[in-house]
């Protein structure tokens, strides 16, 4: 399989994520579909370093990992707390900092 | 094989994917995303990255997972409501992304990078795997790996200032 089929294959997963943040407003299901954006980078990242024969792209691949773990942690500790608060886990209804 | 196998991959990708964005109930969604990840490191193992897909696996799809079936069952599977703050936005968006997609896709394989439709270089059996990657880690990229272990701290941490109990708050 040559380079390029992984590539679109990542360019289209990164779309399908980026049609769900639009699409939909439950907070968890946007840290899902980021989830998906982040991982088609990934795919993008792994071809791409398989591509030149150079590991280096493997470990940005790892390092983007980590980032997304703690991105999640963050996100899912800031919907316990909405939820503890009982406020609506919507993001159209969370806009007191639009102004 | 191998071209069976990465089709396998990327339907299962592709499918996941769709499954998250698609799914009204949250907890089917992280479900969809389990099989998306799964999928992804058949993908990672095609392209000899051994650890990568070994990490996919045993960090995103074991522990990030539980992490979030745990909030979705705190949280509940509440539908969204129907209701659009831009009209049309359940339309608009499907053309936005494929628009992003034909966008993307023209710009990598309109580029000059001609070994985009290669296989690839030969590489030996030690591409990519734990030892090769560990010793990468541990030598070349000692800085950025200690300071992802810092930023893993500091997000536990605000994690748990958070979505921790406070002393005195009546719930």
């Amino acid at each position: 399989m040559s380079i390029a089929w992984y590539v679109v294959l990542s360019a289209l997963l990164f779309a399908v994520g980026a049609v769900g943040i639009l699409i939909r407003r439950s907070p968890m299901v946007i840290l899902l579909c980021l989830e998906l954006m982040l991982n088609a980078g990934n795919l993008a990242l792994v071809a791409f370093s398989r591509m030149v024969g150079n590991q280096q792209g493997q470990i940005f691949a790892l390092v983007v990992m980590v980032v997304a773990a703690c991105e999640v942690v963050v996100g899912l500790g800031l919907i316990v707390a909405i939820f503890r608060r009982k406020l609506p886990l919507d993001v159209d209804d969370l806009r007191e900092l639009r102004g | 094989m191998i071209p069976v196998l990465f089709f396998l991959g990327a339907i299962g990708a592709l499918g996941g994917a769709i499954g998250v964005v698609a799914l009204r109930n949250p907890f089917y969604s992280v479900l969809a995303l389990i099989v998306h990840l799964f999928s992804l490191a058949v993908l990672f193992l095609l392209l000899t990255a051994a650890f990568v897909a070994a990490a996919q696996v045993v960090v995103y799809a074991g522990a990030v997972m539980v992490l979030y079936v745990f909030v979705a069952a705190y949280v509940g599977g509440g539908g969204e409501s129907a209701w659009e703050p831009i009209p049309g936005q359940r339309l608009l968006a499907p053309l936005l992304g494929a628009a992003l997609f034909v966008e993307l896709s023209i710009a990598v394989l309109s580029s000059s990078l001609l070994a985009l439709g290669h296989d690839g270089p030969h590489v030996g059996p030690g591409f990519g795997n734990p030892a090769a990657i560990g010793r990468l880690l541990l030598e070349r990229f000692l800085v950025p790996f200690e300071a992802s272990s810092i930023l893993l701290l500091v997000a536990a941490v605000g994690a748990i200032v958070l979505a921790g109990h406070r002393r005195g708050e009546a719930t």
